[in-house]
């Protein structure tokens, strides 16, 4: 079975906020994404009969499908933190095409939180007894592999800046987003070393706010008004380290990537416009290389002169700013790397980052550390 | 440049079921490591079932504690004091997460050889190792 051409991306919806605090309950931030993303769509919460979730709905599925007072007939929830709305994507795309729904509604809310913390992540986890007293934290374990990728290829922090300032190139048209000042090499080389090699601004920001997604079945897709966007490929995985013998060279996206493309029926070369997840900048140039964007160990390099730039490179990525500059909703990008994908290929991005001719698109999604463990979801979308 | 390295107190999340001798190993100053009697490979982090070939026949081996540094990142920003996490490979193979220790963080390099040493935690019981340039 593939969900090639059987499921289509309906409605989207990026929640506005970076800063939420008291002023709304997560419940209800879900609630009102959710209802932005079927306005969008033209459809109503009446419609949704599949709903999918990830880690950031209080109190687990059952809740929010109560909440929302749905009436489904099928359900998901899968975590694998920040990447998670991408195999949620899929998942939704797999149902429809296996016709247990036809309006899946799929939606994140959440509240940013600083990961500077040693954070003890409760009893029973195997691996934390041998990783906690070492102090891992978000930032120092994706600074190992960049640490090890610039050992090993010769990546150099410059290059890795680079990607942060593609980004800003691109949140300077975004009202919303958090940092829309067009920064040079020199404002990210000059911030302050967080965890070497990686300075405060080779990570991304940290908001609060939420988006949803709305994948629906061809007969639906044909009643809605807007472009019509169609699923074509899917792929996912994950990565860890592998009983002792750890590379923290590659990403997930060496196996999710092929299985997309794959199923998409097209190349690197075909892809148009491409949501990346970025987390850090390290993380870019990890998954361009997975993905067959550029060689192994030649990520830095392609990230240089401009080509993550709409208009100017070869790979314009992240038009919305991304999570380098735009908003990182709870910790977990994934989301709005399917909602600024989606508004390329319906030619809805701000008119100074929209890619011409922007036929096929790619989305991926890598959840959890590069330096421990993470999860990798590839989508490929093409506007009919 | 130069950061000095300081002793900061190690924190021990609750250990599962089979986890103890690695951190009691430590404390006796031995590095504890999982071995497999069927594939004949050591693996890390320590699991009664091989992760290699899912064999139950593993046992606990005494690793000569020397290794290179595969990767490291010192977190500045954490606190109260700067440290070093690393990925350390062992001789016997296995690559481990620790700290780099008792030398001048800035100095750290990637392929740089180690040697173990075992810092105390906040259990008087358990300690893990450590490592510092050999
Ligand atoms: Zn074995």
């Amino acid at each position: 079975m593939t969900i090639k051409g059987k499921a289509y991306i309906g409605g989207i919806f990026e929640h506005p906020a970076r800063k939420l605090g008291n002023d709304i309950s997560q419940a209800e931030l879900h609630a009102q994404c959710s209802k932005g993303a079927l306005e969008d769509a033209g459809l109503s919460f009446k419609d949704v009969d599949g709903y999918f979730g990830a880690g950031d709905i209080p109190g687990g599925l059952l809740s929010m499908v109560d909440y929302l007072n749905l009436t489904v007939r099928h359900l998901d929830q899968t975590y694998t933190g920040g990447s998670s709305y991408l195999y949620l994507v899929a998942h939704a795309a797999e149902a429809i095409a296996a016709g247990k729904c036809s309006v899946a509604l799929i939606s994140l809310a959440d509240f940013g939180r600083r990961g500077t913390a040693v954070r003890d992540r409760g009893e029973g986890i195997a691996e934390q007894p041998f990783e906690y007293p070492f102090g891992p934290v978000t930032v120092n374990l994706y600074a190992m592999a960049a640490q090890r990728h610039m050992y090993q290829y010769g990546t150099t922090s410059e290059q890795l800046a680079q990607v942060k300032v593609a980004a800003s190139h691109h949140a300077q048209w975004n009202p919303n987003a958090v940092i829309r000042k067009v920064l040079t090499t020199e404002d990210v080389l000059n911030s302050p070393m967080v965890a070497d090699p990686l300075h405060r601004m080779d990570c991304c920001v940290v908001t609060d706010g939420g988006g949803a997604v709305v994948v629906v079945s061809p007969e639906i897709a044909r009643q809605l008004k807007k472009p019509k966007v169609k699923l074509i490929g899917v792929g996912e995985s994950s990565k860890d380290q592998m009983g002792g013998k750890i590379d923290l060279t590659y990403t997930g996206a060496v196996r999710s990537g092929p299985i997309a493309f794959a199923e998409a029926g097209v190349t690197p070369a075909d892809i148009k416009y491409a949501s990346i997840y970025d987390s850090f900048t390290i993380t870019v140039v990890e998954t361009i290389e997975d993905l067959g964007f550029c060689k192994k160990g030649e990520g830095g390099k392609f990230v240089c002169d401009g080509n993550l730039v709409s208009g100017v490179g070869k790979l314009p990525f992240n038009t919305d700013g991304g999570g380098m500059c735009n908003n990182h909703p709870g910790n977990k990008g994934g989301i709005t790397k399917v909602i600024e994908a989606v508004r390329q290929l319906r030619g809805e991005s701000h008119p100074k980052v929209q890619v011409k001719n922007c036929d096929i698109a790619l989305a991926h999604g890598t959840g959890g550390s590069l330096g421990t463990r993470h999860g990798s979801a590839t989508l490929i979308m093409e506007r009919e | 440049m130069a950061t000095a390295y300081q002793d900061r107190k190690i924190p021990v999340a609750p250990l599962n079921a089979g986890d103890a001798p690695f951190f009691e190993g430590a404390a006796a100053g031995k590095l504890m490591v999982k071995y497999c009697n069927d594939c004949k490979q050591y693996h890390h982090y320590p699991r009664p079932m091989c992760p290699f070939c899912y064999s139950t026949h593993t046992e606990w081996r005494q690793a000569r504690g020397t290794g290179v540094v595969y990767s490291f990142s010192i977190s500045r920003a954490t606190g109260p004091i700067p440290y070093a996490i690393a990925y350390v490979t062992l001789d016997e193979g296995p690559t481990i997460m620790t700290n780099i220790v008792e030398t001048d963080l800035d100095t750290i390099q990637c392929g740089q050889k180690v040697t173990v040493v075992f810092k105390p935690t906040e259990d008087p019981k358990l300690a893990v190792p450590m490592f510092k340039p050999a």
